[in-house]
């Protein structure tokens, strides 16, 4: 059985089903991301003390611009493939991948620190929501360097079959990664600078 | 030009936005982590933290995510996220301005 309206959009709707889908699923992780940032002013509103400081700043503001360039990228992957460029494509797409490892390895010298200083989640209420909040996002990013990877290795013989199809694959898993970056972009300076 | 140049002249002109994008959001990464280091009052520092990450946030969703120029079903979901997410963050709002005192009786 063939999935309908995968290249074209579906005319009740306007769009093809899985840029639908995905936003759907957005709208879901908005629910899910915007119910611990709700756990985070709770927790911090009622807080005698609040630990400012602690966290690694210039760390963590590279890893910021890493995630932004790796936006950057991941449109530029979508943008090559609508321009007919497979090979630019892949250069985009590998550039963004590798972004995601960097951006892993260093939250990964981040989370050895803590851990080799004995800061715990079940040390203090901000070490357990940082940590709740940045493994969260963490695993987002490795469920969409898995999903990068895919398209950029065996997911990208589609281009020579159904290039229209895999044109809006890799923008439906662009959607995903910059929903990914948003959500940094919130939590690097609630968890960092404030 | 026929349908196929005026698309890629179409995509040309999309790669230079994001590349204006991405500068405007180094540059505003930059702008907040220098005013972090200024030590102002609570109030200020949370205000100015949080107009720059939503700026921020808005040129990804509007550029790279297309919101600028996506179809009203894409426009209704998300307005009803919003209403939804604006409900969740004021929760915590109401619970502390009116918590439960428990009195202990002598």
């Amino acid at each position: 059985m063939d999935i309908p309206y995968t290249i074209n959009a579906r005319p009740e709707t306007g769009v093809f089903n899985a840029k639908a889908g995905i936003w759907l699923f957005l709208a879901s992780e908005v629910m899910l991301f915007g119910a611990l940032f709700t756990t985070y002013i709770l927790l911090r509103v009622g807080a005698v003390e609040w630990p400012h400081g602690e966290l690694d700043v210039p760390l963590a503001t590279v890893n910021t611009v890493i995630l932004i360039s790796s936006s950057v990228t991941m449109v530029m992957s979508w943008a090559s493939l609508m321009m007919k460029n497979f090979k630019k494509y892949r250069m985009y797409m590998g550039l963004t991948i590798l972004a995601g490892v960097v951006f892993l390895v260093i939250k990964g010298f981040e989370y050895g620190h803590h851990f080799a200083a004995g800061e715990l989640p079940s040390k203090s209420t901000f070490l357990a929501i940082y940590f709740t909040l940045t493994g969260l996002h963490g695993l987002h990013v490795v469920g969409g360097m898995i999903v990068n990877g895919y398209f950029w290795g065996p997911g990208s013989k589609m281009w020579k079959t159904q290039p229209e199809r895999f044109t809006n694959r890799i923008e439906v898993a662009g959607l995903y990664w910059h929903f990914v970056d948003l959500v940094w972009i919130f939590l690097f300076p609630v968890l960092y600078l404030l | 030009m026929d349908s196929a140049n005026a698309h890629e002249a179409d995509v040309k002109k999309h790669v230079r936005t994001y590349i204006t994008v991405f500068v405007t959001l180094l540059a505003l990464t930059l702008i907040t982590v220098t005013i972090s280091y200024l030590h102002l009052n609570v109030t200020a520092a949370i205000t100015v933290a949080l107009v720059i990450a939503t700026v921020k946030g808005s040129l990804v969703a509007s550029y790279f995510m297309h919101l600028i120029s996506e179809k009203k079903v894409i426009y209704f979901t998300l307005i009803l996220t919003a209403v939804f997410f604006v409900v969740l963050m004021w929760l915590p709002i109401f619970a502390h301005s009116d918590p439960i005192v428990i009195k202990h009786v002598p």
